[in-house]
């Protein structure tokens, strides 16, 4: 099994590579040339973002979206927030924000909680077929939504799910399994099998272990997998649109219907704000979680 | 594990099977149960809801006779091909750049990474106002005195998917690059130094021995960025809605339509199986690969 995330730190320390040189070799201009390109080329929509988000709407006409505002305002983002209109209401993309919120954290906590008991049970329970059921469920993550979705619709509705809030969030724990459960197997599958085997000669059971034991010791990936969950619930579109009736619709469902409605006047800076706004979320946890964000994303990559 | 359990297995295991429910209910009836089902109900004529008349491969006859799904086709491959070369090139020549143990190398890593994190309904909209023609890059260099400059790719048929291109690979040249990272960090220092004595220069060692070591890395990378580009879908209603006309229609979006929009399931469910099928030409490959090679060796 080889662990992407584990061998990305593991060379760091060690001294590697050809002796410093001078600091303005052509090579370091090449380098560092490249590496500032593509930063403006990955900071340029953030900064547009921001600057148009902080304009009018005639400064806007009249100046360049790169330019910073001269005039300083946040009426757009109040606006976004309280007002902007979807088609059906006008009362901004708070709305979508409180469902997001409201999707979000039963979703999270149900997923990670199923998807770390499989992992556990794979790893130290196997039963006659679990390595059957593995396999499935990772092939599962390749194969297109699209195929599952209707499906799922008549599930949905004959559990009388369908369009509720606890149906969408049966929905991401559903497909969040596939990658969490791998993200746990291939940890717990680290853990000494001697700890487990004591714990079962001290009489602990099933729950036991997994509660007293694997828990505790396990809290960096559950972290990653709360980072990996609340970036991908928060981002979801398409099973928002789908499992959920437009008073329930997420925050990113919201914005697009706010920016890309057809009726009215454009308000450029109020699209650019309700844009930031959205993003707001899976930004700040990036920006907290650092390399444990990397290592949530490289599990997808990592060979079971 | 298993000797130590044997005695009375039922009994003991009883516990963890009951735990694995949830993974067997969905593998078994989402994963296994629904595709199937799917692929079952596109020999139908399903209209508004699902019923069992059969007609053959009707629906697959009238699915690649609709312009629209032909040009969703078309779309995907373009996109898809420019987009594999595209990621993977720029990932990996990220990633050897980042690999010279350069100063700042986390503040470069946060900043390209960061798009990643972002929804792509954020990154079709910003990419969206860039775009603008009226006040994006195409008014700005206009504004500097190149007055007939041209640069309006999403209301230009012929150029809409370089302006999806442009956000698409915004938002997953970073991850890409995160990976490549991991594989280049994972090669064995001695065969830097073994090139480094043997006097071959550093691009010749990239490209002649990394380069052919990095294979798997390559090879999973491709198959994670190609299933993601099969799935294709929100970038696309956020940045142009499938416009303008038809021209940057994706297959998602033919069946997220006739399913939920047109009350055709039937043609609805063709589509997507044709998705199913697309995503296994891909991964079948990689996983005999990947799977089947491992017991022979």
């Amino acid at each position: 099994m080889a662990d992407l995330t584990a061998t990305y730190s593991r060379s760091d320390a060690e001294p590697r590579g050809a002796k410093p040189k001078r600091a303005l070799s052509g090579r370091n201009i090449m380098i560092y040339g490249t590496l500032l390109v593509f930063s403006v080329y990955y900071l340029l929509p953030l900064w547009v973002m921001v600057m148009t988000s902080l304009k009018g709407m005639p400064e806007i006409r009249m100046g360049n979206i790169f330019a910073p505002p001269v005039e300083i305002t946040f009426e757009p983002w109040v606006k976004a927030w309280s007002q902007a209109c979807t088609g059906l209401n006008c009362d901004g993309l708070s709305r979508g924000f409180w469902n997001s919120v409201t999707i979000l954290i039963p979703s999270v906590i149900l997923s990670i909680a199923v998807a770390s008991v499989n992992g556990y049970a794979l790893t130290f329970w196997k039963f006659k077929g679990s390595d059957i059921f593995f396999t499935i469920l990772i092939f599962g993550a390749f194969i297109p939504y699209q195929v599952m979705l209707y499906p799922i619709v008549i599930l949905l509705r004959e559990m009388g799910l369908y369009g509720s809030l606890w149906g969408l969030v049966l929905v991401h724990t559903i497909f969040g399994m596939p990658i969490l459960t791998l993200l746990f197997r291939n940890y717990f599958s680290t853990i000494p099998e001697e700890l487990f085997k004591a714990a079962r000669v001290d009489g602990a059971g099933f729950w036991a272990i997994y509660a007293k034991i694997l828990m505790p010791m396990s809290l960096p990936i559950f972290v990653v997998a709360i980072i990996l969950q609340v970036t991908g619930i928060w981002n979801d579109f398409l099973f928002g649109v789908v499992y959920t009736k437009p008073d329930l619709y997420p925050m990113t469902v919201q914005l697009n219907n706010i920016v890309n409605s057809v009726q009215g006047v454009k308000e450029y800076n109020v699209n650019m704000a309700a844009t930031l706004l959205t993003g707001l979320v899976p930004l700040f946890i990036y920006f907290i979680s650092g390399k444990l964000f990397v290592r949530g994303i490289a599990a997808g990559a990592v060979k079971g | 594990m298993a000797k130590a359990q044997r005695a009375n297995r039922m009994w003991r295991n009883m516990n963890a099977k009951i735990a694995a429910v949830p993974m067997i209910l969905t593998t078994l009836v989402v994963f296994v149960g629904g595709t199937a089902w799917t692929v079952l109900y596109s020999f139908t004529d399903s209209k508004l809801l699902p019923r069992e008349r059969w007609v053959g491969f009707d629906q697959y006859e009238r699915l690649w006779s609709n312009s629209r799904w032909l040009t969703s086709i078309e779309n995907l491959m373009v996109y898809g091909v420019l987009s594999l070369i595209f990621t993977i090139s720029i990932g990996f020549l990220l990633a050897v750049a980042m690999d010279q143990k350069i100063r700042f190398e986390d503040s470069f890593r946060t900043i390209m990474l960061y798009p990643f994190a972002l929804s792509f309904i954020v990154t079709g909209l910003v990419w969206q106002w860039i775009l603008n023609p009226e006040f994006g890059i195409q008014s700005i260099v206009r504004g500097l005195g190149w007055e007939s400059f041209t640069f309006n790719p999403l209301n230009n048929p012929d150029l809409v998917l370089y302006g999806l291109l442009i956000a698409g690979l915004w938002q997953g040249t970073g991850f890409v690059m995160c990976l490549m990272l991991a594989g280049l960090r994972g090669i064995d220092e001695d065969i830097w130094k073994a090139a480094r004595v043997d006097g071959i220069p550093t691009w010749k060692t990239y490209l002649l021995i990394i380069l052919p070591m990095m294979r798997p890395v390559f090879i999973t990378t491709l198959v994670i960025v190609a299933a993601g580009i099969i799935k294709l879908y929100d970038l696309v209603v956020a940045q142009t809605s499938g416009g303008p006309g038809t021209a940057s229609q994706v297959p998602a979006m033919y069946v997220y339509d006739y399913m939920f929009q047109a009350q055709n399931l039937g043609q609805g469910f063709a589509a997507s199986s044709m998705m199913l099928l697309s995503v296994l030409i891909v991964l079948i490959p990689w996983a005999y690969l990947e799977f089947g090679g491992k017991k022979h060796g």
